[in-house]
């Protein structure tokens, strides 16, 4: 924590995603701030997804470059990166738990292969934890991926995504497949934990409620590039078709009306 | 953090426990032990964070079981940096919900398991003649109806279990007659009778390994691969889709499988039959001194066309076991990626070990026939 909030941990420079001759971002530029919760909106394939994948490493870049923690992910050593990596914590869209492990092994994984030196009871407990945290009913623990609602899978996956206390939380569509309360409970938990824990948060999201309830600053993806990243007043008077379409449209103006006075943008 | 300051520190005269350093997952082992022996007499009135440099959950974890333990309230916490009461509040919350864990295995389960397994194979016979009796009733309808007939679908399963497989049924059954032919003309020329190794490669390749190679090549390659397609489709919810869409997975997926086996296992089983004797005409021809003239010439005195018949009747039988086993796996497949690979295991094996039993049987009764 030694690090001043406002300063950027992740800058993307000048990115370019290309699969076959379809150009998915060109020359996109984003910053993410230390501490905060941005939200990513944009339509279906704008490439969410894959900026996402691209800052955490899965995908490399077919131009631009990405530093983390100042550091670019390309180019330093495998143990280096390794190390940056330990840092993150990603939910992926359908939760990606290993389907031949409890939910509380699964959570175990990361404390297994990352610090050994823990004995079988206190993994447990820090897996009791996460799986507490992440707002699983107590039933949940023994149970295997394949016996999960939907809901409960994601809840789960946050739990295995949080296991080492991560800097950096990449959350792909979090409260999609959720019922509205359970996904409001999913926002307010984010949010404790952001708090407590000084997490930086990358939230690609299509929940209105979510961007006004949470976000810090939005940033929203269009014609290849990020429009605008900013707290949320000035994105929403921001003047391009899609964006007016999107918070103006009806339900925009719902989630406006329910939580826009005390919306923290 | 300073080496003067113990991470934990219990004040004897106001009952405050000071915390230093860092209370994070890297210390969590060491850390464990301090806090899980602060209780009873010596339990704190007061904990003092102000010493502490970080606190992640791990650490707010310990701190929340002392008070859950304790029963103290967050009201003891003194000197916290913003947000880390929040946190162990979160944690301390965590606490009043036990999580399920399973409980531990013990050698008693092996008895369990042994009873599940025998009643999984009595539950997969019942299934595997259910199936059987399903598709039974099903054919009937479509075959009455020619527009119900999937063409399609019917040569695309063709070429992936016929003409895709050829190559390697050739390739295998020429090695396998190469090898046995050498093997009997070993044993055989010790009684001056190598010429014998004729009939010994035509006999088993028209009889038995024609259609067995065929079938165990088949089991491995195409019931894997039918269990794997409908298990694919079954946890993507496609097999639901057919159903409210109004039609017969039994019908759209099963039938056109079965009807291609049908016909694509009779006719590999003659080419691995004319390959088999190819591959024992070969090492006669090279290492016997038996020229294919005269392979051919004593071939064709020996032969019975009965022979052929033994072999070929089993060929749509196997072709069935095949095509329904791999297709029941596919359909018993539940949800997870693992599913899919127990079941094409499971496939597999069972589609090998019932055409090699179904084999036996059929020997049997050509015995007893006098066949």
């Amino acid at each position: 924590m030694s690090a001043a909030a406002g300063e950027n941990v992740i800058e993307v420079r000048g990115l370019i995603s290309q699969f076959g001759s379809q150009r998915v971002h060109d020359a996109l530029d984003l910053d993410v701030r230390r501490g905060e919760i941005l939200g990513v909106v944009g339509g279906s394939g704008t490439g969410k997804s894959v900026l996402m994948r691209s800052i955490v490493g899965l995908r490399e870049p077919d131009g631009g470059s990405v530093r983390v923690f100042g550091q670019n992910l390309l180019t330093v050593s495998t143990a280096e990166r390794r190390k940056i990596e330990q840092r993150f914590g990603v939910l992926f869209q359908d939760g990606a738990l290993f389907s031949s492990l409890t939910v509380s092994e699964n959570v175990e994984v990361p404390l297994r292969e990352q610090f050994g030196h823990l004995n079988a009871a206190q993994r447990q407990m820090l897996a009791d934890l996460k799986i507490g945290l992440a707002g699983l009913p107590d039933s949940a623990g023994d149970k295997y991926p394949s016996q999960l609602s939907g809901g409960m899978r994601k809840r789960a996956a946050l739990a295995r995504s949080l296991a080492l206390d991560p800097d950096i939380l990449f959350l792909d569509e979090p409260t999609a497949g959720l019922d509205p309360i359970g996904a409001a409970a999913f926002d307010q938990l984010i949010r404790t934990l952001r708090d407590a824990l000084g997490l930086t948060v990358f939230l690609i999201t299509h929940d209105l409620d979510t961007l006004y309830t949470i976000c810090d600053r939005v940033a929203v993806l269009a014609e290849k590039q990020v429009l605008i990243n900013a707290p949320l007043r000035e994105v929403e008077a921001f003047d391009h078709p899609w964006v007016r379409d999107y918070f103006h449209g009806p339900r925009g103006r719902a989630a406006q009306a329910a939580t826009g006075k005390t919306s923290l943008g | 953090m300073t080496a003067a300051n113990p991470p934990s520190q219990l004040d004897p005269v106001t009952g405050a426990l000071r915390l230093h350093g860092d209370w994070t997952l890297a210390r969590f082992d060491q850390l464990q032990p301090l806090l899980e022996s602060r209780g009873g007499p010596n339990a704190p009135k007061q904990i003092d964070l102000g010493g502490i440099s970080r606190l992640d959950s791990a650490g707010a974890l310990l701190i929340a079981r002392l008070l859950y333990r304790e029963k103290l309230s967050l009201e003891v916490i003194v000197a916290d940096a913003p947000g880390q009461r929040a946190l162990i509040a979160a944690a301390l919350h965590t606490l009043h919900t036990p999580v399920a864990h399973p409980p531990g295995r013990r050698w008693s389960d092996l008895f369990a398991h042994a009873g599940e397994a025998s009643m999984e194979i009595v539950n997969q016979v019942k299934r595997l003649l259910g199936f059987i009796g399903e598709v039974a009733a099903a054919v009937p309808g479509v075959a009455l109806r020619p527009r119900r007939w999937r063409v399609t679908s019917l040569v695309h399963h063709i070429e992936q279990t016929g003409l895709d497989a050829l190559p390697i049924v050739a390739l295998l059954t020429f090695m396998v007659g190469a090898v046995i032919t050498f093997l009997g003309a070993t044993v055989l020329q010790e009684f001056g009778a190598s010429v014998f190794a004729v009939e010994l490669v035509g006999f088993s390749f028209l009889r038995e390994f024609g259609v067995l190679l065929t079938a165990i090549l088949l089991a491995g390659r195409t019931a894997s691969a039918f269990t794997a397609q409908i298990g694919a489709m079954k946890s993507r919810e496609e097999i639901d889709a057919i159903r409210t869409l109004g039609m017969d997975p039994i019908e759209v997926l099963v039938i056109p499988r079965m009807l291609a086996l049908l016909i694509v296992l009779p006719l590999l089983t003659v080419v691995a039959m004319v390959c088999g004797i190819l591959g024992g005409l070969v090492i006669c021809a090279t290492q016997l001194d038996i020229s294919p003239a005269m392979f051919l010439n004593r071939f064709q005195d020996t032969f019975e066309i009965r022979h052929f018949w033994v072999g070929m009747v089993k060929a749509p039988v196997f072709a069935v076991v095949i095509a329904l086993i791999g297709c029941l796996e596919g359909f018993k497949v539940a949800g997870s990626a693992e599913s899919v690979g127990q079941r094409t295991t499971s496939s597999v094996v069972q589609t090998i070990f019932l055409v090699i039993l179904l084999d036996a049987l059929f020997a049997l009764l050509f015995q007893e026939i006098g066949w």
